[in-house]
């Protein structure tokens, strides 16, 4: 994958580049470098030195039940979104696909939540879910349910996963979309004649092509899901009740900014770097693959 | 298109229409909340049709802003403009960088190529929310804090776009250059009339995702603008909610969610070609 034809000089493409790499360097590449460093240092509470403790914040960590409760907390959060939004995102898709006559306007109407927030998606839910003026939960409240996200973690839970769900479906629908609309008609139709039924197509055909969409897409919002949804749950619950919904991301942000633990945070961050690390090879795993075909 | 069955296809129909309704109902009742007053949203039932006050609850929202919460007093307006802003730079400016930096890589030869090529490429999947601390502290040191620069440039330290029109120079044929060599233009010329020009769709859509991006931003504004004239509107939205769910200027921060949608919603439909586009190379 080289030209075989370019042009002469190497002042030119350095300056070329050097925008970019400037950027990357001091927005990248030295924060990058401070969170390792500063991973490995103790700050005492004035800040106004610090200690060499080696992995003493690791170790701190991986011994403190927060910070192995919100890696459980990241967990099930990242999966409920990733399978929710993505068995929704296929479900229409199917049904997109079969249609022939204003596909293109459905089509439309399911893909703009994309265009909005997280944050913004947050503040929506919470207004309908709000235990005082909420709209869903003054009729689930004429039902005999009390609902209350401040208070109870698992609706806590339900509800940023819900709200992040909204926000992803669109993404994976035109993925599926584009997917489905990859598989050559000819092949359905000839099972189709054979008599094979839309559920024999789709477990025998359907899906097995659809499949390494479908691990590029788990992948992919595995990552949006750990990092992008920062907004919903911010607005949401603020982590709460009792860090029920305090993902890695949003600890690092609290411990960071509010509770001022900097050796601790930087220790997250750097944990955090490796996850993305090891999501990124899997990724680039499976494109490799892909160019093979 | 294989199934004949009627029923099936009709069943279809339905399907897609509930999932149409659960993706506009939230959105639904945000609009129906920005043009009622207070009492018809803090006292239940809650209405399901719009009130009359549209124009009241916008231009309140657009030229005063909430009476209420952290950012109380600021113009919608100031927090639009700040948004526009920073999406326009981000994009504009990832854009530009990145033009220059593919070409380089794909069009030269010159030392440290391959080396500058993996320093970019290491920084495609790494989102600032992971080194967000250190970040902020570089960016505090260098008197950013509350300024376009501050929001704008660590956010265009990405390589997806870079990687993106890589990959796009890598499928255009040699004899473009071979010709343009003969002719003896400069790289630079070459660049400008040729290579730019037959970028331009995937250039329009990476515009879309990229103004997403950076319209959509929240925890970066959170930090980087202290100042309530400073704010962006997606962030802003939730500055104006003190202590909790129960006290805010509803209409008016309904009204503020409303107008935070418009502009990337209207960009993803009027350009949508592009965006399916944008949506699905980018990512691969």
């Amino acid at each position: 994958m080289e030209k075989k034809v370019f042009f002469r000089g190497w002042f030119l493409p350095i300056l070329l580049i050097l925008p970019q790499l400037i950027i990357s360097i001091i927005f990248f590449f030295y924060p990058a470098g401070q969170a390792i460093s500063n991973s490995l240092y103790l700050p005492d509470p004035f800040g106004l030195s610090s200690e060499f403790v080696g992995l003493e914040n690791f170790i701190f960590l991986f011994n403190d039940s927060y910070y192995l409760s919100s890696f459980v907390t990241t967990i099930f959060f990242s999966t409920s979104v990733s399978v929710l939004s993505m068995g929704l995102g296929l479900y229409f898709a199917l049904l997109a696909d079969r249609i022939f006559k204003g596909a293109g306007v459905y089509k439309t109407l399911l893909i703009w939540p994309y265009a909005v927030a997280p944050a913004v998606a947050g503040v929506l839910w919470m207004f309908l879910f709000s235990s005082r003026i909420g709209l869903v939960s003054w009729y689930l409240g004429l039902l005999g349910y009390d609902w209350n996200h401040a208070l109870n973690s698992n609706e806590a839970m339900g509800l940023v996963v819900l709200a992040s769900t909204w926000g992803r479906i669109s993404y994976n629908f035109l993925f599926f979309l584009a997917g489905l609309q990859a598989i050559p008609k000819s092949i359905i139709e000839a099972a189709a004649i054979d008599g094979a039924s839309f559920w024999k197509r789709f477990r025998t055909i359907v899906f097995p092509l659809l499949s390494p969409i479908t691990f590029f897409l788990l992948v992919v919002n595995i990552v949006y899901a750990f990092f992008e949804t920062f907004g919903v749950i911010h607005t949401i619950t603020s982590g709460g009740p009792e860090q029920a919904t305090t993902t890695l991301v949003y600890k690092v942000y609290s411990d960071g900014f509010v509770g001022q633990d900097l050796g601790s945070s930087a220790a997250q961050s750097v944990i955090l770097l490796v996850v993305v690390g090891l999501l990124t090879v899997i990724q680039f795993k499976y494109i490799e693959r892909k160019v093979h075909y | 298109m294989i199934e004949k069955n009627k029923k099936s296809y009709f069943a279809s129909h339905i399907g897609l229409i509930l999932g149409i309704i659960f993706i506009f109902f939230p959105v639904w009742l945000t609009f129906v909340a920005s043009t009622v007053t207070q009492e018809d949203i803090i006292k239940p039932p809650f209405p399901l049709l719009p009130g009359p006050h549209f124009f009241e609850n916008y231009s309140y929202a657009l030229f005063e802003g909430t009476p209420e919460g952290y950012g109380k007093n600021i113009p919608v307006l100031k927090l639009l403009f700040n948004s526009a802003i920073m999406a326009l730079g981000i994009t504009i400016g990832k854009i530009i960088i990145s033009l220059l930096s593919a070409f380089a890589i794909v069009y030269f030869r010159f030392p440290g190529r391959k080396f500058f090529f993996w320093l970019i490429f290491i920084t495609l999947m790494l989102p600032v929310e992971v080194r967000i601390v250190p970040t902020y502290e570089i960016a505090a040191k260098l008197n950013l804090l509350n300024s376009y620069a501050g929001l704008i440039f660590p956010l265009i330290a990405s390589a997806t776009a870079t990687f993106l029109f890589r990959q796009f120079f890598m499928t255009i044929p040699n004899e473009m250059v071979e010709a343009a060599r003969m002719d003896g233009a400069k790289p630079m010329k070459f660049f400008i009339d040729i290579l730019v020009p037959i970028s331009r769709t995937n250039i329009a859509a990476l515009f879309v995702i990229l103004f997403i991006y950076g319209w959509n931003q929240y925890l970066w504004p959170l930090l980087m603008t202290t100042d309530p004239n400073m704010n962006t509107i997606v962030m802003g939205i939730n500055q104006m909610i003190p202590g909790g769910d129960d006290f805010g200027h509803w209409p008016t921060i309904m009204a503020t969610s409303i107008l935070a949608m418009v502009p990337p919603v209207l960009i993803i439909i009027t350009m949508q070609k592009f965006f399916v586009k944008g949506l699905l190379e980018s990512e691969k």
